[in-house]
């Protein structure tokens, strides 16, 4: 049996984008964002059940899905921000697969399709604060990733998780440039990777992710600076020590592990106060851990983030 | 040879034509405000590169024109830089007073670039002829060699900068290195 979301058909061709829209300003307008979630005829038809806790719901006005798909952070297909929504289109999202590894129970590759069925899929309507400073407003698609973790039961020894991208410069034409170590890697603590904030994610805007924002499957943290969030997943496994991400790398003293948004704590070479939300003519302030301090602060008790940042 | 600095006028001016199209057109991408920096910037720099090719130029093929457009070409850098300047001063921070001093203060990135700025307008006003006559062409040209240090602070301004991708400053910082090596080579 095939579910219509394991066709490759983006949603778009299902229901006009247009008409997608306006429905959900109408309703977002009328009944707020929890209302939609439940009455998104879109998601019903592609059999994706939507989340009826408004708890990731936000008053903030949606960044527009042109703005998310041609200004992205993706350096494997080049270091400007224009570069992946002209590149990414050598990306091959099918078939793909995600091997889970390390210290794990249950050790598994998971394809592309299993995965999309894993758990119900949810609209979360989250932040994204990247470290440049500038931030956007963007509807997920997708689950918490401790769906999958419970699934392959991680050991006691499990004090990490590493997420690894793809690497093939025949996909990526970026990684001929040795700009960053490749393949793109990040990383969590564990208790952050179980965070039900911490999002798998499979979709924006109603549609399967677009190439250039990490298709077909990527993290969303959004108490993290955006390169947290690592696109484009092929491995993600579970450790013991602490894992060296790719910009730890490439920059120890600019980017640390932790990587929580914090407008106390400034990149060595620019401001974190305030940031510029793309539409937006004047900057707003930068909210600590990017406005989800309620539910993320606690995992970082004791702990002082101008050293961990 | 009007038709010459006409024509070079044009082309100096067109960078800036592109960007007033592009702001009515709705054409500067998802964020407008980073555009105009990176354009102004960059062709801030690439005039102060382009207004020291003059000198090397003459002195390889011996003609004379490239010194009579080096004055505007100058004046061009300036033209930009002030756009870059008032592109940070207004759109990107707003006149917020305290992160602009913050940010010159603090950032060396700014520091630099706001270095160089300060550094090239005297320059861009003693390019006057009244002015030249003044002040005489021996303290005029001492003067006007600011626009060494002020090229090679820009570049630093550049890379300082960049995220990661050092590649674009790295080739200002090789055509600029160029330009210094063929004037020491011929000063000998
Ligand atoms: C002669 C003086 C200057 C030169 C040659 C210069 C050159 C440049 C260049 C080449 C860039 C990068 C363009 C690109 O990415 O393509 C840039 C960016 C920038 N410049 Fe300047 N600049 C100068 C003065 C200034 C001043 C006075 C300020 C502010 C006080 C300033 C602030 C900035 C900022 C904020 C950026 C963008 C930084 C970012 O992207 O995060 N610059 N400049």
């Amino acid at each position: 049996m095939k579910t219509s979301y394991s066709s490759t058909i983006p949603a778009s061709e299902i229901t006009p984008k247009t008409l997608f829209e306006q429905r959900r300003r109408f309703i977002q307008m009328a009944t707020g964002v929890s209302a939609a979630l439940l009455a998104n005829p879109l998601l019903a038809n592609e059999k994706l059940t939507a989340s009826a806790s408004s708890a990731y719901g936000l008053t903030d006005e949606l960044t527009p899905l042109k703005d998310i798909t041609r200004y992205n952070n993706f350096y494997e297909f080049g270091t400007d921000k224009e570069s992946p929504a002209k590149r990414a289109s050598s990306l091959i999202t099918r078939p793909w697969t995600i091997s889970v590894e390390g210290e794990v129970e249950k050790p598994q590759t998971f394809d592309i399709d299993q995965l999309l069925k894993l758990a119900p899929i949810e609209e979360r309507i989250y932040r994204l604060r990247c470290v440049e400073a500038w931030s956007m407003v963007v509807p997920w698609l997708g689950y918490p990733l401790a769906e999958l973790i419970k699934r392959v039961q991680p050991t006691s020894a499990a004090h990490y998780v590493e997420f690894i991208s793809l690497h093939d410069p025949e996909q990526m034409p970026g990684q001929r440039s040795p700009v960053l170590q490749w393949p793109y890697k990040e990383g969590l603590r564990i208790d952050e990777a179980m965070h039900p904030l911490t999002l798998l994610t499979f979709g924006l805007y109603g549609e399967l992710l677009p190439k250039q924002n990490g298709a077909p499957v990527r993290m969303v943290i959004p108490w993290k600076y955006g390169f947290k969030s690592a696109k484009s997943i092929v491995k993600i496994r579970f450790v013991e020590q602490q894992p060296v991400s790719s910009w730890m790398q490439a920059g120890p003293n600019e980017y640390g592990f932790y990587a929580n948004v914090n407008p106390a704590v400034d990149h060595p070479r620019w401001s974190q106060a305030k940031e510029r939300r793309i539409g937006d003519f004047l900057k707003r302030p930068t909210l600590p851990f990017n406005g989800y301090a309620d539910q993320v602060a606690s995992l970082y008790n004791g702990m002082d983030l101008t050293k961990d940042f | 040879m009007p038709w010459l600095k006409v024509g070079v006028f044009l082309l100096a001016l067109l960078p800036f034509i592109k960007l007033i199209l592009g702001f009515y057109q709705d054409d500067l991408g998802a964020n407008p405000i980073e555009k105009i920096t990176h354009t102004t910037g960059f062709w801030t720099l690439s005039f102060l590169l382009i207004t020291l090719t003059a000198t090397p130029l003459r002195l390889i093929t011996h003609w004379s024109w490239p010194i009579r457009l080096r004055r505007m070409l100058g004046l061009f850098a300036f033209f930009y830089a002030c756009l870059h300047f008032l592109t940070y001063l207004i759109l990107d921070q707003f006149f917020d007073a305290a992160a602009i001093i913050e940010d010159i203060s603090k950032r060396p990135y700014i520091t630099l670039g706001f270095t160089a700025f300060v550094l090239l307008t005297p320059l861009a006003i003693s390019s006057n002829d009244t002015i030249t006559r003044k002040i005489g062409s021996k303290n005029w040209r001492r003067l006007h060699s600011l626009i060494y240090p002020i090229a090679i602070v820009g570049v630093i301004h550049f890379a300082w900068l960049v995220k990661k991708d050092l590649s674009t400053p790295l080739m200002f910082a090789g055509l600029l290195s160029t330009l210094l090596l063929i004037r020491l080579f011929y000063r000998r």
